[in-house]
């Protein structure tokens, strides 16, 4: 556990001193918390007609027994917000996790490393770790802080939606499900590439299928119900157990060490 | 200590090391000379358990190699051939990193001590990223000193140094002997392996052959004694020829170039011979090859 510590000092103490990965860890949470307030704040006093130019929202209006037009616009919006909090755990990690294993071995600094009493497993765990706790932590504070925003912009009936347990569950389970899966990809990709650069653009790639949700849902041709996010997680879940798998069985101390140049 | 039999590494069927069979003693300090791609880094990262043997064995510190890797790990240390430091991070946070990593008890009392021992105490909050190219190999070799072990691995420690600063890791590695460590180091620089080492190896894919430098010297040359004299008359090699010790007589304008087995032993013999015979002579020295003549000659 001691070392497993001490790489996730290590990496924090050289990630958060690129200003570039600092910037992209604080500017996407701090994008998304103002985007929605400030969307909201546009939008207060209008109602759904309004905004629509007239036409009723078909997925909206399955979302919102009960409320009135406006309401029913505002909830709308705020889950198509809330989708987009599920973009911040796949994003945040990528940069850290992709320069993890490539910008060692481009440094040179991976052979000493790999020369200490590491095990591959306590040496990827700490570097996976140090990318997944300030993703997963970053996209929580981000939400706590939205829906303390949403909570001064909305009515309680409207923010009842919002502190759905659906999305509850969406950010604070399958949140942290969808960063391993994003760290164990770049991860992986960071052990077989040769240019951080490369490692960081292909890894990005992870971050597509949440987009598409997003814009499936914005669209009206998906909706995030309750069944779909306990599925979700099932599935992510799974998925995750075979890549941390592959991620500490493609790591092969000799080839990194020998083979990619 | 460090024991090797027909240890072998291959690439893709390509041969890095040939079945390479070395011992090295305790406190020996070890030469490994070699051509680039030789395969010295090779068999550093096998002994030092990063990659494994393709066949052979090979046994540091009663660890097996391809066994005990842990261990192996646990009790070396290893100054690789590109330093490898944390830039951004300070010197202090380098060595500190490593102590943990190592397992050592009281780390920020073994940081301070190998930033005072190099002199970087005063640098210890700087960046690694402004230390300069020597100071950065003083960092390193501290790194592969923090735990304290009984054998040491150096690959190339003064290679792309300036002159001043090869020296201070000279003087450095001079000091580890003085403390008893075992030093296995590859090397280019061959009046460096001359200087520091018990042995050398001449290393090429296979071991060519390995001694002590004066060891070599007499494998390739003999020994040799020159005697300068004010002139050099053929009655004077002749008398010298006529020795029974004396293997070969050359003679180089006013020099007689004798080469013979045991010099101590005989030299007395025959400078008493030629100055009965008349000769002046103005010094007598033994002839000292450069290793780089034999390292030469080994490797053609």
């Amino acid at each position: 556990m001691d070392k497993i510590r001490t790489i996730i000092s290590k990496e924090w103490a050289e990630v958060f001193k690129n200003r570039l990965v600092l910037f992209s860890v604080i500017f996407l949470p701090l994008l998304l918390v103002a985007l929605p307030l400030v969307t909201l704040a546009i939008t207060n006093g209008l109602d759904g007609g309004q905004i629509n130019g007239g036409d009723e929202i078909p997925v909206a209006a399955a979302l919102c027994e009960g409320l009135g037009e406006a309401e029913c616009m505002e909830v709308y919006l705020l889950d198509l917000f809330a989708l987009l909090f599920m973009i911040l755990p796949v994003s945040i990690p990528v940069s850290i996790a992709a320069y993890s294993v490539v910008g060692e071995k481009s440094t040179h600094s991976l052979e000493p490393l790999l020369a200490t009493p590491i095990t591959t497993t306590e040496l990827l765990a700490g570097k996976m770790l140090a990318a997944i706790i300030p993703a997963v932590v970053a996209t929580w504070i981000a939400f706590l802080i939205y829906l303390i925003g949403v909570r001064f912009m909305v009515n309680s009936a409207v923010f009842s939606r919002v502190i759905d347990p659906l999305w509850l569950v969406a950010i604070f389970i399958v949140g942290p499900l969808l960063t391993v899966l994003s760290v164990c990809s770049a991860m992986m990709i960071s052990s077989r590439v040769s240019d951080p650069r490369a490692a960081e653009q292909i890894a990005s790639v992870v971050i597509l299928p949440i987009i598409l949700i997003v814009v499936g849902q914005s669209a009206g041709l998906l909706i995030i119900d309750r069944q779909l996010v306990i599925l979700g997680a099932i599935v992510v879940f799974l998925i995750d157990i075979l890549l941390v798998f592959l991620t500490i069985n493609l790591f092969q101390r000799e080839t990194i060490l020998t083979r990619w140049k | 200590m460090i024991k090797m039999e027909n240890l072998t590494k291959q690439f893709d069927g390509q041969l890095a090391v040939d079945r390479l069979s070395l011992e090295i003693a305790e406190g020996e300090v070890f030469a490994f000379l070699g051509p680039n791609g030789a395969g010295k880094t090779t068999t550093v990262r096998m002994l030092t358990s990063l990659i494994t043997p393709t066949s052979g064995s090979a046994v540091v510190l009663n660890y097996k190699v391809g066994e005990d890797d842990q261990e192996i790990r646990r009790n070396v240390g290893i100054l690789t051939e590109t330093p490898g430091m944390y830039d951004r991070l300070s010197a202090y946070r380098n060595l500190y990193i490593y102590a943990r990593l190592y397992e050592v008890l009281d780390p920020d009392k073994q940081v301070a001590k190998y930033l005072r021992w190099l002199g970087l105490w005063e640098r210890r909050n700087d960046p690694v990223g402004t230390f300069s190219k020597g100071m950065r190999q003083k960092l390193a070799i501290a790194r592969a000193l923090i735990h304290e072990p009984k054998v040491l691995f150096l690959d190339e420690p003064t290679s792309g140094l300036d002159p001043e600063s090869a020296k201070l890791v000279r003087d450095f590695v001079n000091e580890l002997k003085g403390q008893g460590r075992t030093i296995f180091m590859c090397t280019h620089n061959l009046d460096e392996a001359d200087r520091l080492c018990d042995r050398i190896a001449v290393f090429d894919t296979q071991l060519r052959v390995v001694d002590t430098p004066n060891g070599l010297r007499r494998q390739l040359y003999g020994r040799q004694v020159v005697i300068h004299l004010v002139q050099v008359r053929e009655q004077e090699a002749a008398l010298i020829r006529s020795m029974e010790f004396i293997e070969k007589v050359e003679v180089v304008k006013n020099k007689l170039v004798v080469t013979l087995s045991d010099p101590e032993i005989y030299n007395p013999q025959i400078i008493r011979r030629l100055v009965e015979a008349g000769a002046e002579i103005q010094f007598v020295g033994e002839v000292k090859h450069s290793l780089e003549d034999i390292y030469l000659q080994l490797v053609k």
